[in-house]
């Protein structure tokens, strides 16, 4: 995949290109390519706005290769993962997928990713960052084996309400089963491949997993198989869109890893990102354990919530205040847009205790530019559920044919 | 204790019978907990152990002199009412000269008696010997500066508690206490190489490889290491700590204070039980609860105090699946390879060693005669191998002592500093052939020795891995450095003495203030059990 000579320094090596690249080249208008975990990827194909709207009325198929993906395997697999995560990993049965996070002793959150389940004792855990550090030392004393896989596996993203239904034509016979969560294997072209009915928007959608060679004979076949019902490449950008509507956390943004913070008091334990479902106390021992049961008997001091703000204008990076007047400052907004779905302008935001309480009023600062004028807008914000967008057809197996 | 559980019989049990295992049993006992302590060998003592290397020849298989144990820890556990008899206190030190041909060149030589070290040594010169007692003196200043570091539980940094701010008070006032310049120089020397300092104040080149010795001694350091200073101020606030009887030596051996020791506990209620290992502890909803046996029995405690060393306690024992990944790391980061091995050798009379007298022989000489020696020394451990021209600290227990061998007969016994835990040709291969090479460089001091060499032990490293149970080897368990040392030995999270796991203890030497017999890990740590009382 990189061609680069060996005798040249790191930091002139081009970064990666995913199998799809190519594929993706030849649909884009922009050409506008980002950095994202040593690879190449798209922010950008044509359109934001054209994009999120594919996500939430057609289909759309968004790389996922950068996605840093570890083989964790042996006989004592499921216990190291039940000591790496908060959750109780023995619940994730064979052929399912869950959400999980880890923590460092502290508690805070170093990451976040999917704990894929394949077989007994085979798991693979997805993650956004390279983490194999942590994970190595957190292998030690148990018989496992972590072997970081990314490169040996193409993977693409398939959401919006068409992507069962062009799944079926692709051939993929009983995808319509897969429950929400689940994977399972099938046979396409001769090749094996991996479909999971798990994404990043919070809608009905799948990722396929599958050897590099037949990555862009697989996107050709979706593209095809999709024409018909708009199926269309997305960047990271209208993707963001739809995970804030979902109200899934992304790194470095709603939170910094533990073992990236640089100041006091940055880090962030799963409770502060109102992630207390994942964290299971009764399962036995798992790192961050017992400094997060301090931290849940003392009470949090702060959490993530989701905020509904009057107006339309996007509360990008506004700070909170209790008051109008903003004299009084009670958290800032992590992650915030205009939601076209939901017809609200939305946003995640670390908020102070008592504040971060459902139906808090609070104000936010937000600045608008205005033909290179700044204003300067006090609006008035509540704390709401998340997910702000929740649509049956995320749940319905099998989903109705869109 | 309030919180026992109806089903553990015990309130403390202590894995590892060594000294400082049986010190804290003693505590323990004497403040009315029902103590058991589970030795996996077949006698206490651990590293402070007498033991027959060769038919009728006994000898302090571990550490040999004992002048670190302080008197008040010896007063409170009343160990000569259970026994503990010196066969010789303030012992001379005599350090051997470096080329002259043996007989031709008198050994610098410090007379025993009280505060021996202080005093400067008979064969310097004048200007030397002026030096020695400026040296000395600062350096007594400093020790006692240092000393409320060894008698105390480290504080913890960051915590709102009054305990911890008053020993940083403590410290801090004694340091302040110095004087402005005593204060600028003790924190000018505190992170040098012992080389340099010696420079500074000497020319001898005698002199000075005698007292790199001390700062080396047990440690993986060559006397131009980093942190060298550290460990030889550490050694005299230890000394200083411990009292005023110099360099002594049980009757019977160091064996004879471990038995005393278990005397005292025994005599204060404690129960020990010898090969009886153990090889798991015991977890119960997120607290040490007990010990599984070797043999699959489990007996249950409210507290669980390891002896053993950090790596053997959390790694193995314990399992890290109860531990945070971040504390784990930190353990398996800990250096614990050991240099430092011991020669014994029986014989049959009393060896020669240039002109010293036989009152001269009972205490201790120093093969060190430069601080090049030295540092070549080390050099080749640090590539996997033994020097050529080895260092040593040589004793002969049986001047002292006659109850180690046959009558007329003689043992010897050496610390041998710089034998890698790693030889590049292996132990076994490699066992003999370093035999020899002690051997000779004996005989090249002390000529007509090899000749009335009646049998041979040498222990490596991985010799007293084995035989003593201490992982790597080394005898403080844990390399004693800056990174090893007071509020973070052996790591952040276990240098109190309780551990990340409630109900876990640590006691031996891998805890502050670390290895040699001085029993103040096992004290300390005793308290801070005590101090849980109560607590969930």
């Amino acid at each position: 995949m990189n061609s680069a000579p060996a005798e040249q320094p790191h930091y002139l090596k081009p970064l990666l290109k995913s199998p799809f690249h190519q594929c993706m080249r030849a649909f884009s208008q922009l050409d506008s390519f980002v950095p994202w975990a040593g690879y190449t990827s798209v922010d950008v194909f044509t359109s934001v706005e054209q994009e999120y709207f594919a996500i939430r009325n057609s289909a759309t198929l968004f790389d996922l290769t950068p996605m840093v993906k570890y083989r964790i395997a042996g006989p004592e697999a499921l216990a190291y993962l039940n000591r790496l995560v908060t959750r109780d990993v023995t619940k994730i049965r064979t052929g399912r997928v869950g959400y999980c996070v880890w923590c460092n002793d502290a508690g805070h959150v170093i990451d976040d990713g999917t704990i894929f389940n394949l077989a007994p004792g085979e798991y693979r855990l997805c993650t956004g960052e390279r983490q194999l550090d942590w994970l190595l030392d957190s292998a030690l004393g148990f018989d496992v084996r972590i072997e970081e896989v990314t490169e040996q596996i193409a993977a693409l993203s398939l959401q919006g309400p068409a992507s069962c239904a062009i799944l079926k034509r692709l051939g993929l016979v009983g995808v319509e089963r897969l429950a929400p969560f689940a994977v399972g294997q099938f046979t396409w072209s001769n090749m094996e491949l991996t479909v999971s009915r798990t994404g990043f928007t919070g809608d009905l959608g799948y990722e396929l997993w599958l050897a590099p060679r037949g990555a862009t004979d697989l996107w050709d076949a979706l593209m095809a198989a999709g024409h018909l019902r708009g199926i269309r490449p997305i960047g990271s950008r209208a993707l963001n869109m739809a995970r804030i509507e979902a109200g899934f956390l992304l790194p470095n943004l709603d939170f910094v890893s533990a073992e990236r913070t640089l100041r006091p008091g940055r880090d962030r334990s799963p409770l502060e990102l109102g992630l207390a479902w994942l964290v299971d106390f009764g399962k036995g021992h798992f790192t961050g354990r017992r400094a997060l049961w301090t931290e849940q008997q003392r009470g949090i001091a702060r959490q993530l919530v989701g905020l509904d703000i009057e107006g339309t204008k996007p509360a990008h990076n506004a700070l909170l205040y209790s008051d109008p007047a903003g004299k009084r400052e009670i958290g800032s907004v992590t992650s915030a847009t205009w939601s076209p779905t939901c017809k609200s302008n939305i946003a995640l935001a670390m908020v102070a205790a008592p504040w971060f309480r459902t139906g808090s009023v609070m104000w936010a600062d937000i600045y608008l530019n205005r033909e290179l004028v700044w204003e300067r807008r006090m609006a008035r914000a509540h704390v709401t559920t998340r997910p702000f967008f929740a649509p049956e057809r995320r749940r319905a197996t099998p989903p109705a044919d869109y | 204790m309030s919180t026992l559980p109806a089903s553990a019989r015990y309130d403390a049990l202590i894995i590892g019978a060594g000294h400082n295992g049986l010190v804290c049993a003693a505590y323990l006992a004497r403040a009315g907990r029902r103590v058991l302590v589970l030795e996996a060998g077949a006698a206490v003592g651990g590293a402070a152990i007498t033991q027959e290397f060769t038919p009728g020849f006994r000898v302090s298989a571990g550490a040999h002199l004992l002048h670190l144990m302080p008197a008040r820890i010896e007063q409170e556990l009343g160990l000569s009412q259970h026994g503990l008899e010196m066969a010789a206190t303030h012992l001379p030190t005599m350090a051997l000269h470096a080329s002259a041909p043996p007989g031709t060149e008198a050994p610098l030589a410090w007379a025993g008696g009280a505060a021996a070290h202080l005093r400067p040594p008979a064969g310097l010169t004048p200007t030397e010997t002026a030096a020695y007692s400026s040296y000395t003196a600062q350096l007594s200043e400093f020790a006692a500066a240092l000393q409320p570091i060894f008698e105390g539980t480290p504080p913890r940094l960051g915590t709102k508690a009054w305990s911890d701010k008053l020993s940083w008070l403590r410290l801090g006032w004694q340091v302040r206490r110095l004087g402005r310049r005593h204060m600028r120089e003790l924190l000018r020397i505190g992170a040098m190489n012992v080389f340099d300092l010696l420079q500074e104040h000497f020319a001898d080149p005698r002199l000075q490889g005698a007292l790199a010795f001390d700062a080396v001694l047990g440690s993986n350091y060559g006397p131009r290491s980093p942190g060298t200073v550290l460990t030889l101020l550490c050694r005299a606030a230890a000394q200083r700590v411990a009292g005023s009887g110099g360099l002594r030596q049980p009757r019977g051996g160091l064996g004879a204070l471990s038995a005393a020791l278990a005397r005292a506990a025994a005599a204060a209620g404690a129960e020990i039980r010898l090969e009886t290992e153990v090889a798991q502890i015991l977890v119960n909803d997120d607290r040490a609860s007990g010990v599984r046996l070797r043999s699959g029995a489990a007996i249950q405690a409210a507290a669980v105090i390891s002896n053993a060393d950090p790596k053997r306690t959390f790694l193995e024992l314990l399992g890290t699946a109860h531990l945070d990944t971040g504390f784990v790391r930190r353990v398996h980061h800990l250096r614990t390879q050991g240099m430092t091995g011991k020669l014994h050798l029986a014989l049959s009379g009393v060896p020669r060693f240039g002109g010293l007298s036989d009152a001269q022989l009972q205490g201790r000489v120093i093969l060190a005669p430069s601080m090049d020696y030295l540092e070549r020394a080390f050099n080749s451990t640090k590539y996997g191998e033994y020097a050529a021209a080895p260092t040593m600290e040589i004793t002969l227990p049986t001047l002292s002592d006659s109850t180690l061998a046959p009558p007329g007969a003689h043992v010897l016994s050496a610390v041998v500093q710089y034998l890698p835990y790693a030889l590049k040709e292996g132990w076994e291969a490699g066992r003999q052939r370093c035999l020899e090479t002690l051997i000779k460089a004996l005989e090249a001091r002390s000529p007509g020795l090899a000749a009335l060499v009646q049998g041979a032990q040498l222990l490596t490293p991985v010799d007293i891995e084995q035989r003593m149970r201490i992982t790597g080897g080394h005898w403080h368990h844990a390399e004693l450095a800056f990174d090893q040392f007071y509020m973070v030995r052996p790591v952040p999270g276990a240098a109190q003495y309780s551990t990340p796991l409630p109900g876990l203890y640590l006691c031996g030497a891998g805890s502050h203030p670390g290895g040699g017999v001085m029993g103040y890990a096992g004290r300390n740590a005793a308290r801070q059990v005590l101090a849980q009382r109560g607590k969930p």
